[in-house]
């Protein structure tokens, strides 16, 4: 049997093998960790030791010495207990701490790191399962590490201790008493892994709970029209009584495990008091004796009751961190190359786009794109929705890159040019606007070292987001988000256009970044910005004619690729999918008129 | 995720109101709680036992040094063990079975109770802020009920059972163990207090870096292009090391606590050996209850530290609770008449009279109605379509009907009786919905089309979709009509979904059919086969559809042209394009020329 259990050890051993990316974090504290070793000893060796004053104590009265002497030894009982109570605040605060220290690092470190990975893993990975790893799962290896590390360690040499002082006191008595301790081992093992896989179930029912629940609250409407309420309370019972089942089983089974474990350790304390007590009887030891194996007996309930929940606490542990590697171990797709030229240090804003074809998972985006866009220059795209024109602007700052051909900036490729310089020089927009929840000052000055009040009141107004601004309480310092105020979509859009703004880019891209605002607005904004302040090139990305009207160069996408081409009036004139949509915007004017 | 931010308003700890709401809950087991506490109570007396015939084996034999009876004690300390063991497994189940019914009810309750709320709730609260509800919140709950409520008495059964034993057996030695316990409940309520702030801190703070990661993986292409990598990750930093912070002051205070309870234990048992040795002397104690008096006075200190973790375990109940019961406290808007007509025949004759609508009102309190003054009649079997741009009040003239919502103004009429004086349900019989986007169940095939009608046959679900021209491509699935519906349908095409739809509404034989058009274009097979699986569906009923296919409003006896939430136009396709005004328009933007790629026209 003990055979058997230490196969089943040794399996756990190598669920080890991923935790030991945490000997970088655990060398750092390697002093913290020795002292914590150390104090754990010595705290073990006072804690087994105990009970031995306590058979001192006993015998001494049995043997009528006198009252000086007894006190003595409960003097000694307080101070070896002060003294224990001290090692132990100190081991636990250190031993515990580096867990959470460690957990500190370890989170930042994942933190660093998810910044580095490029689009293609957040388009892949979903933000709920990443946060679960950053909360759940480091939490998972925190608490194995603190407090599994700490009773591990701790329990052995409790154990050890205890069983030297035990066998020193008497060997007979020693062995018949630990006789139902391997069945407790056996039962807390097998117990704890029908626990895990009984209380997997349950996670499981209980997750299609959830999903009923959030099935039945999303399709609302269906199952109003259709009268379908009773027979959706029906389904939903039907799984509740399930869980409610496979809950009561684990119930039965937890009953009966912390049950049958009392009744061992009862049976433990029956050998015990039958064979000690006619051992004191026979003068073989003494009552002191036979009082110190019941407290050492009692002492030994907690290490072995510990023991399965380590062992399940490191399965979880080990799950979780392969979880962390997985994540740990993705190698960002875009950062510098070899031919990055690190003397570059600021960029013009003359943008070629050679040959560039764009696949994503063996579908092609963008085919085979040609396009010369000069500096000051501003570039106009439209098309359907899946056309490829955001995949288009988004290789510019190099979220993503081409599959084939390449994007020049200034006639080099942009591979070439450090990421941060490049990305330094524009001034994005992108469809889905995205702000911070902080003010609104630190959301317009988000892409710059030090803000000048000026310069944020003037990005501030070319977006005509300080007209806004007036009647907000805070003005530039009023909070958006769930704690501040709820901008309108317009307002968030400005927002966004006056951050990219502030960083007088070199390259502006606008990604439908106009869309919730109002015609009239838009109008002012987009007169605003063919100013051209920074003698920037620009592109935007609209679905509205009138946003794009004034462009130098209007391109038309479809499908990945370039159909048309030329300025307004040209297109107009080309009668072909512009001159349609130029039609129908007017068409859908004249309408909204009615 | 939203539930971020919750977390940081924690709610009472404790609330009378809340509690006697929460204990109602019992009643319908209150005999089962009354055997548990009966069960705990021999349980725990049961636990007094083993010491006290140690005691009587040390007085009685071991000292005196006399064996005979020794072997009594055991065998009734084996005879109390087996009675324990059947106890304790029967306490634990009943506890446990107690919650989880518990939980259970108020599972279903809230669910029952959603269904019931109308439209405009769900509208107002997120999906995920009501599956939380259901789920999370009551699973909260479920640890109070099966941990805290019954097991309180225990923790204190077996203080004032130990106390009671100690005292009648020696109640000088036992006041002087005693002696201990304001300074034990000084440090347990002193740190535990310190600790559930460190704890609540930690929680505030977890929630904060969840909250900030979040808005940086949703938002790290911005970071990115915006080369804020360092100046984030310093914010991130920053708040990180404020929850390691709290983490410390946990450890901190953990650290001291469990360590004072041991020394605090430990002074007991000095004390206990001092006074005892003392009445020893004086021949007042025997080394029995000496030896009773340190195993006791270590049964002493679990229960008190254990009572505060139920206190924790009781907040939490309470922050959950409140939470549920404000949900279960929403009365449903819309509800049966107290005394509902009935149609014994319906016709199938519709009538909107001068109609008013408002989801909510403007900022100056005033309604923002969608719906102006909204008139129009169906006589038995007449089919209309209603065009209109989007926002021009389609959808709600359908949810009106399906009363969804209530009218703000004017009345509803089916065969001329207004539709609030109906039963909800008898009037959601008469109707056949199929809304735009088809909403499919986790589901087979079969269940999709007849939902939980058990009157409807598998030969009638089949004969539904033969005649809609969905049996064609249903009987190509895998398993047919019993091909699980993954993923909301995921693997069927928007085309295929669309006849499934039209095949649940055929299935329920309704009265009158709505419809409301999917905007998206299939191709020319589907096409077709989903305007013979219209006409099919629209015969011999009264039909409303919300038309985005010129098929399908030629197949209508009338068109109705809404704009601005008013009816501004109304008659014939070639009536209302002589009139040149704003079904001419619509006719031009959204159905002449359907085939064109429009989507970036549209919204």
């Amino acid at each position: 049997m003990s055979i058997f259990l230490l196969i089943k050890v040794t399996n756990t051993m190598t669920l080890l093998k991923p935790l030991y990316r945490l000997n970088k974090y655990l060398r750092e504290y390697k002093k913290d960790i020795i002292i914590g070793i150390i104090l754990i000893i010595i705290s073990d060796v006072l804690f087994a030791v105990l009970p031995k004053i306590l058979q001192y104590t006993i015998d001494a009265i049995a043997k009528g010495i006198d009252l000086r002497q007894i006190a003595t030894y409960a003097l000694l009982l307080i101070g070896i207990a002060a003294i224990y109570a001290g090692i132990r605040f100190l081991m636990r605060k250190i031993v515990v701490g580096v867990s959470r220290k460690v957990e500190y690092q370890l989170r930042n470190d994942f933190f660093r790191h998810l910044q580095r990975l490029s689009l293609r893993f957040f388009v892949n990975n979903r933000t709920g399962d990443l946060m679960a790893r950053a909360t759940n799962d480091i939490n998972a290896v925190t608490i194995t590490l603190g407090m599994g590390g700490l009773l591990t360690i701790s329990n052995g040499f409790i154990f050890s201790f205890i069983f030297v002082l035990m066998i020193t006191t008497n060997v007979k008595l020693t062995l018949l008493s630990l006789i139902p301790f391997p069945f407790i081992l056996f039962l807390m093992y097998f117990s704890y892994s029908y626990f895990y896989q009984t209380f997997e179930k349950v996670q499981e029912q209980f997750s299609s709970i959830t999903d009923k629940a959030q099935e039945n609250i999303s399709g609302t409407r269906v199952i109003k029209a259709y009268v379908q309420e009773l027979n959706e309370i029906d389904q939903f019972n039907e799984l509740n009584q399930t869980y409610l089942k496979q809950n009561l089983i684990l119930a039965k089974a937890r009953g009966l495990m912390w049950s049958s474990m009392e009744v061992l350790f009862g049976i433990a304390l029956l050998i015990l008091l039958w064979f000690g007590g006619n051992a004191v009887m026979s003068d073989q030891i003494t009552l002191g004796n036979l009082v110190a194996f019941t407290v050492w007996l009692g002492m030994l309930g907690w290490p072995i009751i510990s023991f399965g929940w380590i062992l399940n606490l490191i399965q979880r542990a080990s799950a979780s961190m392969n979880r962390l590697n997985e994540i740990m171990d993705t190698e960002p797709l875009i950062q510098d190359t070899t031919c990055t030229d690190h003397s570059i240090k600021g960029l013009k804003g003359e943008i070629e786009f050679k040959n560039v074809s764009f696949s994503y998972n063996e579908k092609p985006v963008l085919k085979n794109i040609n396009l010369k866009i000069k500096t000051g220059m501003t570039l106009a795209i439209i098309g359907p929705t899946g056309s490829g024109k955001t995949t288009l602007t988004n290789l510019i700052p190099r979220m993503i890159d081409a599959t084939d051909g390449a994007v020049l900036v200034d006639g080099r490729d942009i591979k070439c040019i450090p990421v941060k310089t490049l990305r330094n020089s524009i001034g994005f927009v992108p469809q889905e606007t995205f702000l911070f929840s902080e003010s609104i000052e630190e959301n317009i000055s988000f892409g710059v070292e030090e803000a000048i009040g000026e310069d944020i009141q003037w990005a501030a107004d070319i977006s005509t987001i300080s007209h806004d601004l007036e009647n907000f309480p805070d003005k530039f310092q009023t909070l958006i988000g769930e704690r501040g105020v709820n901008l309108s979509g317009g307002q968030k859009q400005r927002t966004a256009i006056s951050r990219a703004l502030l960083r007088k880019p070199k390259i502006l891209i606008l990604d439908d970044a106009l869309s919730s605002v109002d015609t009239y607005t838009e109008e002012k904004i987009m007169k605003s910005l063919l100013e051209n302040y920074f003698n920037q090139t620009s592109i935007i990305i609209s679905h509205r004619i009138s946003t794009i009207k004034h462009a130098d160069l209007i391109i038309v996408l479809d499908n990945g690729e370039i159909i048309e081409q030329g300025t307004h009036d040209e297109l107009v004139k080309l009668r072909g999918f512009y001159a349609q949509l130029h039609r129908q915007q007017l068409l859908e004017k004249a309408l909204e008129e009615m | 995720m939203n539930n971020y931010h919750e977390e940081e308003v924690l709610g009472k700890a404790y609330d009378s109101r809340l509690l006697k709401r929460l204990l109602t809950y019992l009643r319908p087991y209150w005999l089962y709680v009354v055997l548990g506490v009966f069960i705990l109570l021999i349980a725990t007396a049961l636990d007094l036992v083993g010491p006290f015939l140690i005691k009587i084996a040390i007085d009685r034999n071991i000292v005196p040094k006399i064996s005979t009876g020794l072997f009594h004690i055991v065998l009734i300390y084996f005879g109390v063990q087996i009675v324990q063991f059947g106890f304790k497994i029967a306490q634990t189940y009943l506890m446990q079975w107690i919650g989880q019914k518990v939980v259970f009810d108020i599972r279903i309750e809230i669910f029952r109770h959603l269904q019931r709320l109308s439209l405009a709730f769900f509208d107002r609260n997120p999906v995920g802020r009501l599956v939380t509800r259901v789920t999370t919140d009551v699973e909260a709950l479920s640890e109070w009920f099966s941990a805290g409520v019954v097991s309180v008495f225990g923790d204190v059964f077996l203080l004032i059972g130990i106390i009671v034993v100690m005292i009648s057996v020696n109640w000088k030695l036992a006041l002087i163990t005693f002696s201990v316990i304001p300074i034990l409940a000084y440090i347990v309520f002193f740190i535990r207090k310190k600790i559930r702030e460190a704890y609540r801190d930690i929680r505030v703070r977890i929630a904060r870096i969840n909250a900030y990661l979040q808005e940086n993986l949703s938002g790290m292409m911005v970071v990115q292009i915006f080369n804020r990598e360092k100046k984030n990750f310093n914010k991130f930093d920053e708040l990180n090391a404020s929850h390691l912070e709290a983490h410390l002051r946990s450890i901190f205070y953990y650290s001291i606590f469990w360590p004072s309870v041991d020394l605090i234990e430990s002074i007991a048992l000095a004390l206990i050996i001092w006074f005892g040795a003392m009445f020893k002397y004086e021949g007042v104690v025997t080394f029995g209850t000496l030896v009773l008096f340190i195993e006791y006075s270590k049964r002493f200190f679990r229960p008190i530290s254990d009572l505060t973790d139920k206190y924790n375990i009781l907040q939490s109940a309470m922050a959950s609770s409140e939470r549920i019961f404000l949900l279960l406290d929403n009365k449903p808007d819309i509800v049966n008449p107290a005394a509902p007509q009935t149609l014994r025949e319906f016709s199938g004759e519709i009538e909107f009279r001068n109609v008013w609508f408002a989801y909510k009102n403007n900022h100056d309190g005033t309604p923002d109605y969608v719906l102006k003054d909204v008139s129009f009649h169906l006589k038995t079997g007449e089919k209309i379509a209603i065009v209109g741009a989007t926002g021009a009040g389609k959808s709600s003239i359908i949810s009106l009907l399906c009363r969804f919502y209530d009218v703000t103004q004017g009345e509803i009429l089916l065969d001329g009786i207004n539709i609030k004086n109906l039963k909800i349900e008898d009037l959601r019989r008469y109707i056949g919905l199929v809304l735009q986007d088809v909403f499919l169940f986790a589901g087979t095939v079969e269940e999709n089309i007849r939902l939980g009608n058990k009157d409807i046959s598998l030969d009638m679900v089949t004969q539904a979709a033969r005649d809609v021209n969905a049996h064609p491509f249903i009987s190509r699935l895998p398993n047919t009509y019993q091909e699980p519906m993954m993923e909301r349908g995921a693997s069927l095409s928007t085309g295929q979904k669309q006849l499934l739809a039209f095949a649940r509404a055929l299935a329920f034989k309704p009265d009158i059919l709505i419809l409301d058009e999917a905007t998206s274009s299939v191709d020319t097979e589907s096409e077709i086969l989903i305007q013979q699986a219209l006409e099919k569906l629209m015969t011999n009923r009264t039909s409303i559809c919300i038309a985005h296919r010129l098929s399908t409003i030629q197949n209508c006896d009338r068109i109705i042209v809404m704009h601005k939430g008013k009816i501004r136009e109304e008659g014939t396709h070639q009536q209302l394009l002589k009139l040149k005004g704003i079904y001419f328009k619509l006719y031009q933007l959204q159905f002449k020329d359907r085939n064109i790629k429009s989507s970036a026209v549209s919204d």
